[in-house]
């Protein structure tokens, strides 16, 4: 059989395609729809916190830093409850990473302040003694690309039916209502245009910089420029 | 024509070969540069402040990854393709202008892909995907590019005179395909531009998986580039040269039939050991972990094949280098084999995970295995491209010592961190409390990352070494024809 098949080059490809696509099929179809559903009270990023989100992704943060914690005491004691599928559902993509050179950061926002990340990233062995994390003071001269984060927000809104609500939408039917805890409900709110996203995320960027001591990034929001340090913190902020 | 040997026509093999050297020292020097890094973060801005953003670790660390996985190891495998191809196959690129006009098409493309592939990667444009950060543009080129290849496997097997497949195809064959289908599927991404009306970065996309599903997708990916980037075309090449090298025939046909069919079965089951203990189901984990464990077998069926193809004639690894490479290399992939399911199995990689350890496993694979069965390949291709005898012998032989010492610091350096910050993360002192904060075990690593960026260096310098050898056998004295080209690859 298998000399008939080393003579019969596409018999032969089929057969291999077939034996590899096997396990795939059967590890990751089944329980696909199943693990995207979201957590009650697990809400999307807003604008500002998205776009900070990129910043993390383009300077590859998660190539030291895990946001997946492992049911594990030690885990949990240092970083807070284990990971729960339902809380990366509108983790697009996920950032679990592979490696912690430095600490994981999935609940970060829980036990740092906006003015900790912000001494931190400037310069983290002065804040942190022995640490070898470089730091990242292009983050507080490079502009934030509010742009492209909301391009994403509209396309999850309209391609996946992530759960944004147009300013616009605000109060009618048409919100896209969030369960909470608590019980309550929520909405998260996205601009009806590119202007009104610039807006909303710079009156975000105005509560974060509030905290901040940095003169220069005060003074670029204040002229409705939002340095990209600002968007990581609301980034960090928002993992809890 | 029967008593003529075929003219084989090497222009793009060579062309791959050249570019192979070229990425190797380059993505070999990031790694070497982002290890430093590690130990000394002063050097995180060798280059002033100014440029901080281009020569931080975060940047350049993609940066290594992609260029020694899809630039250094990629164009050697396709410098092999272009020459063990025709060789198997018993047809010559000459004989085709089709063929030699897509050859040229592949590695142009690649080339031009590749130069802005590292420009991307430097401005930080990423997808964050672990060995797919390339946006969605970059990904159709990826796309052209690996369907060029399996145009000249194709155009080169159907025009075959020898009927009869070789293993080394088998295993050609295998990652044209399983590359094509991870790549495919792992890369689905919506183009944000487009869905919102021309709005933000063009290039940019969103994952067409979420969290969860994104984590599983990704490392079935992950794991099976790896495995049919850096394992199965390694494998053509050594079922290739060993035999050619040592004029030995293979061991065992049945050893190579189980250990192949077994590796097609049981590699892409393997993915979920990346993710044990996070949010993807139990059973999911359970099997990851379990058939790690079951590739041992064809690993090692393949491994044991080479190792008994040298069955008395052992004493070629004393007198030839480059045997001295592929069985060197040989026995690191039983070795990164054994490793890697140890690895795997729950309670150990609850340690493991997220440590040095697991980047200690990738490169005594990827250093051992790939590395020296590359430069064994590359050190047999070069006289008969040039038609000239290797440089210098005694070169070869330093190359390969310091190479040794090289890996042998890596990962055992490797490894005492790994294991030491494991074990730290976890340790609880007598009230239940941590024992330790974590820049406790940040600290106690750096001279475990020193020793590393030690081993890095030292291979580098042997892979230099290697360059200059292959650019002085391009002026070397003139090889005397005596070669039966048409010889087939077992009976050589």
């Amino acid at each position: 059989m298998f000399h008939w098949l080393e003579k019969n080059p596409f018999a032969f490809a089929l057969g291999v395609f077939i034996t590899i696509a096997f396990a795939g099929l059967v590890e990751i179809v089944p329980n696909f729809a199943e693990s995207a559903r979201p957590l009650v009270g697990t809400t999307p990023y807003s604008t500002l916190e998205l776009a900070g989100r990129h910043v993390y992704i383009n300077n590859s943060c998660n190539a030291c830093h895990s946001q997946l914690i492992r049911p594990f005491k030690s885990e949990t004691d240092r970083y807070g409850h284990y990971s729960l599928s339902g809380e990366y559902a509108f983790d697009r993509p996920f950032l679990w990473g592979s490696k912690r050179t430095g600490p994981d950061l999935l609940r970060v926002g829980n036990y740092r302040t906006t003015d900790w990340h912000e001494h931190h990233m400037k310069d983290p062995a002065g804040v942190v003694p022995g640490s070898i994390m470089p730091a990242y003071k292009w983050m507080y001269k490079n502009e934030t690309d509010i742009d492209t984060a909301y391009a994403e927000q509209l396309t999850v809104a309209s391609f996946f039916k992530t759960p944004y609500t147009f300013t616009k939408d605000i109060g009618t039917e048409n919100a896209r209502m969030i369960p909470m805890k608590d019980g309550s409900t929520t909405y998260i709110e996205m601009g009806d245009t590119l202007e009104d996203a610039k807006r909303l995320a710079l009156a975000e960027a105005k509560l974060i910089v509030a905290d901040m001591k940095d003169e220069d990034v005060k003074d670029a929001v204040s002229k409705g420029k939002i340095p990209e340090i600002v968007a990581i913190i609301a980034y960090m902020n928002s993992l809890k | 024509m029967v008593d003529r040997p075929l003219e084989y026509d090497y222009t793009i093999a060579k062309l791959f070969m050249m570019n192979a050297i070229f990425v190797g020292i380059v993505g070999m020097f990031v790694g070497v540069l982002i290890a430093w890094q590690m130990a000394y973060p002063g050097l995180n801005t060798f280059l002033g402040e100014g440029l901080a953003e281009y020569t931080n670790f975060s940047r350049l660390r993609v940066l290594h990854t992609d260029s020694v996985i899809y630039g250094f190891v990629l164009s050697s495998v396709w410098s092999t393709w272009y020459f063990v191809g025709q060789r198997v196959l018993k047809v010559s690129m000459a004989e085709s202008k089709t063929l030699m006009m897509i050859g040229y098409l592949h590695f142009w493309i690649y080339f031009a892909a590749s130069a802005v592939i590292v420009v991307s990667l430097l401005m930080g444009i990423t997808t964050s995907k672990e060995y797919a950060e390339f946006e969605w543009p970059l990904d159709l080129g990826i796309t052209v590019i690996w369907l060029l290849w399996g145009a000249s496997i194709a155009g080169l097997v159907g025009m075959r005179r020898e009927k009869t497949l070789y293993v080394s195809i088998w295993y050609y064959v295998a990652t044209f395909l399983a590359v094509a289908m991870l790549h495919l599927f792992n890369n689905l991404e919506v183009p944000t531009y487009f869905l919102s009306g021309g709005i933000g970065a063009w290039y940019h996309s969103v994952s067409m998986y979420s969290g969860t599903n994104d984590a599983l997708v990704q490392w079935w990916f992950g794991h099976n580039a790896v495995a049919f980037v850096l394992t199965t075309p390694i494998v053509a090449i050594i079922y290739y040269f060993l035999p050619k090298e040592s004029g030995q025939a293979i061991y065992s046909y049945k050893l190579s039939l189980l250990s192949f069919w077994g590796l097609m079965f049981v590699y892409l089951w393997a993915g979920g050991h990346h993710v044990l203990y996070s949010t993807v189901p139990d059973w999911v984990q359970t099997m990851g972990s379990i058939f790690s464990i079951v590739l041992i077998l064809p690993s090692w069926g393949s491994a044991i094949n080479m190792l008994l193809t040298m069955k008395g004639e052992w004493q070629q690894v004393a007198s030839s280098p480059i045997i001295k490479f592929m069985i060197l290399g040989s026995t690191f992939y039983m070795f990164s084999t054994l490793e890697g399911p140890i690895q795997a199995i729950k309670s150990v990689n609850a340690i493991a995970h997220f440590t040095d350890w697991i980047v200690g496993h990738v490169h005594d694979g990827a250093l051992g295995w790939v590395g020296f069965t590359i430069v064994a390949a590359i050190y047999h291709m070069a006289p008969r491209f040039f038609k000239r005898e290797i440089y210098s012998k005694s070169l070869m032989a330093t190359q390969f010592w310091i190479q040794t010492l090289g890996i042998v610091l890596y990962f055992t350096s490797m490894w005492i961190a790994g294991i030491t910050q494991g074990m730290m993360w976890r340790a609880h002192d007598e009230y239940g409390n941590l024992a330790y904060s974590f820049i406790d075990t940040v600290t106690v690593l750096h001279p475990y990352f020193t020793l590393r960026a030690v081993g890095g260096t030292l291979y580098l310098i042997g892979f230099i070494m290697f360059a200059y050898n292959i650019y002085k056998t391009t002026s070397a004295r003139e090889i005397d024809e005596s070669e039966l080209q048409n010889a087939s690859p077992m009976g050589a």
